[in-house]
């Protein structure tokens, strides 16, 4: 069984007529303990597909599972490193870091949550700033805050959303030597968005490029075979890394020039359950009309 | 303009030096009824220089007035404030809300305080001696209350979604989001408002006490006026504009201290 799963995936913006169709049935599994990066154009709806695993918006058809269950809303289970690091200027360091705490651990004691943010503070080597408010802290830094925020709250998937993109080249670098230390460190599962092969070459195991929006969909993974650690110097020499750059940037090129010609190979059909009006509708607008499997297989094909 | 030693201290002087010199010229040539400097600060200065002196129920020194004044504020913001902030919060997050109540805060905004202190007055008929204290608070409070209301709306939904975000990855309850996230977001907005909002409570004292006749700064000004002493006016008209100024300096310190970046 995979560990995570989107099953055919779609989500579009707007109605009727100006409705723009930003991601179109989306697959993906990842196993425990996997590294996926996911490279693709700017505005291609890398952050869309982000939020829609983070649980922050619902997708329009499709499915998100994981370890077998299906997620239907936001939790510290999935954690998001995001593109802006969204910390909490009025928080300190320790602060921003003990919120997430103190809201996932809510039954350990006092002096354990205390700990366990130290910990964490320590693990991205910001011991020295745990009381300065995030204005007072470099973009890398802030990042690095950011990172430790969400693996203390132990989540079982790191979803980072572009998190190196805001940060300039060395600052970058660093940073990417990070990831891959503390990732190494506790083996976990993470789904990484970026707009650089380079990056997602160097740190992942898994590829999976998205073809250009509208109706983005991700193309087909390629492994990375290359041993960790990885070195950035030597990498640029290596055969390997450099033919797999080419395939992907290749594949990335040619997802924008024939576009066209796989505009729509699948329809989305209103394949809505009726509601059971006999069930009271929660008040909070939870139930919804039963939506499992709204893309069909009849195809139209498209040729141009 | 190139700046000079003592620049800050040197041109405001001589910008008060002008108006006075405009004030002298003026009572000599078209105001002849308008007190000269000199003269006013002569009936004045038994009240500037013994500040706290109480001669009479309307005869005190003029901090003694200004404190009455202030204590009068004091309530009336504190009442426009624990009502105002709720409400804006309200109107932030609930667009129902907002629809349902915004017309009328529209209408009720412009209202001047002179509309609001009769309605108060007869409002509070069955309270007695209390009538004109509880008229002129509800005058202020309803009056100082709009900035304050508007501006914590305005910073509520001007909370970026990047912090709401993090709060629902959180899985923050309703009560956690409002402490942790909205108002810590909002403050810097609501001190906005509640500056301007003290500012209109100043205004408003004023007229509440010249119409209902209590002893402070303004209920001062208005029975000398009818007593035809018309330095005194003078006088409080300085005093209103100086402690009005210190107010407002003193809550942009307070803002400036809850200014996140």
């Amino acid at each position: 069984m995979p560990y995570l799963e989107l099953k055919s995936v779609s989500k579009g913006y707007g109605l009727n007529g100006a409705r723009t169709e930003v991601l179109r049935d989306v697959n993906l599994t990842i196993d425990q303990g996997e590294f996926v990066a996911i490279v693709g154009y700017s505005g291609a709806g890398k952050t869309t597909l982000m939020s829609i695993l983070a649980g922050l918006i619902r997708p329009d058809a499709g499915t998100v599972t994981l370890e077998g269950r299906e997620m239907t809303g936001p939790g510290p289970d999935r954690g998001l490193v995001f593109q802006n690091y969204s910390l909490l200027p009025w928080l300190t360091v320790a602060e921003n870091i003990r919120l997430a705490v103190d809201q996932v651990f809510p039954e350990k004691s006092e002096a354990e949550r205390a700990a366990h943010t130290t910990e964490f503070i320590e693990l991205v080597s910001l011991t020295p700033a745990r009381d300065k408010r995030p204005h007072e802290l470099s973009g890398g830094m802030r990042q690095r805050v950011s990172v430790a925020r969400t693996l203390a709250m132990n989540p079982k998937v790191l979803l980072c959303d572009e998190p190196l993109s805001a940060l300039d080249a060395l600052t970058r670098a660093n940073l990417q030597d990070e990831i891959t230390r503390i990732r190494t460190l506790h083996r976990q599962t993470v789904v990484l968005v970026t707009n650089d092969p380079d990056e997602a070459i160097l740190l992942a195991d898994r590829v999976v490029p998205l073809t250009a929006g509208p109706n983005a969909t991700l193309g087909r993974s390629f492994i990375v075979n290359l041993p960790h650690p990885r070195d950035r110097k030597a990498l640029n020499h290596d055969l390997r890394f450099r033919e797999l750059r080419r395939e992907i940037s290749e594949f990335l090129l040619q997802s924008r020039q024939d576009r066209h010609a796989t505009l729509t190979r699948k329809l989305v059909l209103p394949d809505i359950e009726p509601e059971d009006l006999s069930v009271p509708r929660s008040r909070l607008g939870r139930s919804r009309p039963l939506r499992s499997n709204e893309l069909k297989e009849a195809t139209v094909e498209v040729t141009s | 303009m190139k700046s000079f030693k003592l620049d800050w201290l040197i041109l405001p002087l001589l910008g008060i030096a002008v108006v006075l010199l405009a004030w002298q010229i003026s009572c000599k040539t078209w105001a002849k009824e308008l007190p000269s400097p000199a003269k006013t600060w002569d009936a004045s200065k038994d009240y500037v220089l013994k500040p706290f002196e109480k001669r009479g129920e309307m005869d005190q020194g003029i901090l003694r007035f200004t404190w009455y004044s202030l204590v009068l504020v004091a309530k009336g913001y504190a009442i426009a404030l624990v009502v105002g902030t709720p409400i804006g919060f309200f109107l932030g997050l609930s667009k129902a809300f907002t629809k349902t109540f915004d017309p009328i805060i529209q209408v009720l905004r412009p209202v001047s305080p002179l509309a609001w202190l009769p309605l108060g007055l007869v409002l509070f008929l069955g309270a007695g001696k209390q009538a004109s204290e509880m008229g002129a608070l509800f005058t202020i409070a309803i009056c100082a209350m709009w900035p304050t209301v508007l501006n914590t709306a305005v910073g509520v939904r001007a909370v970026p979604q990047d912090y709401l975000n993090v709060a629902k990855v959180l899985k923050l309850s309703r009560w956690k989001t409002l402490t942790k996230v909205l108002i810590p977001a909002t403050l810097p907005y609501m001190f906005t408002g509640f500056r301007l909002s003290l500012g209109i409570a100043w205004l408003v004292i004023v007229a509440a006490e010249m119409l209902t006749g209590r002893p402070g700064v303004g209920g001062f000004l208005w029975q000398e006026y009818n007593a035809l002493l018309y330095e005194h006016i003078i006088l409080c008209i300085i005093t209103i504009g100086v402690v009005g100024f210190i107010l407002d300096r003193l809550m942009s310190l307070v803002e400036s201290r809850f200014k996140t970046a």
